[in-house]
């Protein structure tokens, strides 16, 4: 079955973007995007929280001692 | 403690049992995540047949993911700790059983996301199994949202807010939201490391992302009203 991208409800729309998104298209350029402002306004959120997540939560190194228990329990055959 | 580099540590590894201990607690301590490559896959190889100091460089390879990944999901230092402790301790103990169906840095968070949930279990959460952890309640999805553009979050996002937003999420929202959206894995890998498919990793995805809009912009409304 085909879609008609350009007449796509937001109900149709939103029930697809998950895919949309984690196909990595480019979805500016999606005709439904093109004439719905909410559902420009939607995709825009959740770019932004993606982005405010990553920042929000840096890679941090586990301090020393979290090795030296792992290695005291292997030597006690935990 | 002396400062071993990495090439001082692999150079030195074949050593007696109690040397290459030793020489491991300075391996672990001293190198940085790394791709994947054939030297990795022989330190493997020697950490399933035994070798403690390959196990150490093991470690030393994804102690910072594995306990970022457990930081992010508990949001406490020392519950983190304990946490990337069991899992590399697990993994000491089933490593020999590691086939290489998947990647081993999948398998490894696999085991530790397992960790993660029997943790969250533990503490009272209505959590049991991965299974669970994907299928959140009705009531905990998110609603189907629309987005005013005088409501947009752009650019306004407090990160105490969104913070909070995120460890309300329901656990397995919030997993996937790190996996994908902070950690950087793609939907194929989350899938192997939560036995689902991959178009159930998109969903839930999507899901956690519109219930930390809902949660965010609820926020704004409340800040907005005089």
């Amino acid at each position: 079955m085909t879609v008609n991208l350009s007449k796509m409800s937001c109900i149709e729309f939103q029930d697809r973007m998950a895919e949309y998104i984690g196909s990595g298209e480019d979805l500016s350029e999606h005709p439904h995007l093109k004439d719905c402002a909410d559902c420009r306004a939607l995709l825009a959120d959740l770019k932004t929280i993606a982005e405010a997540a990553r920042q929000l939560f840096p890679s941090v190194e586990p301090p020393d001692e979290v090795w030296e228990h792992i290695e005291s329990a292997i030597k006690r055959g935990a | 403690m002396s400062d071993a580099t990495p090439t001082q540590s692999s150079q030195r590894s074949r050593g007696n049992g109690s040397e290459a201990a030793a020489q491991g607690t300075t391996a672990a301590k001293s190198m940085t995540a790394q791709p994947p490559n054939t030297a990795d896959a022989e330190v493997l190889a020697r950490a399933q047949a035994g070798d403690h100091h390959a196990f150490a460089h093991l470690y030393a390879l994804h102690k910072r993911r594995i306990y970022s990944l457990c930081l992010r999901m508990v949001g406490n230092v020392a519950e983190a700790e304990d946490l990337t402790q069991e899992a590399f301790l697990q993994l000491h103990r089933k490593i020999a059983t590691f086939r290489g169906d998947s990647a081993f840095s999948t398998w490894l968070h696999r085991l530790a996301i397992n960790v993660v949930l029997m943790q969250l279990r533990k503490k009272g959460l209505s959590l049991i199994s991965l299974d669970e952890a994907m299928e959140p309640s009705p009531e905990e999805g998110p609603s189907r949202s629309f987005g005013a553009p005088d409501l947009t979050l752009t650019g306004t996002i407090d990160r105490l807010v969104l913070e909070r937003a995120i460890a309300d999420l329901p656990a397995g929202y919030r997993l996937i939201f790190i996996l994908h959206d902070v950690e950087g894995f793609e939907h194929n890998e989350i899938a192997t490391m939560l036995d689902c498919s991959i178009g159930n990793s998109k969903s839930q995805l999507h899901k956690a992302r519109l219930k930390l809009r809902d949660a965010l912009r609820a926020q704004n409304r409340q800040e907005a009203r005089p």
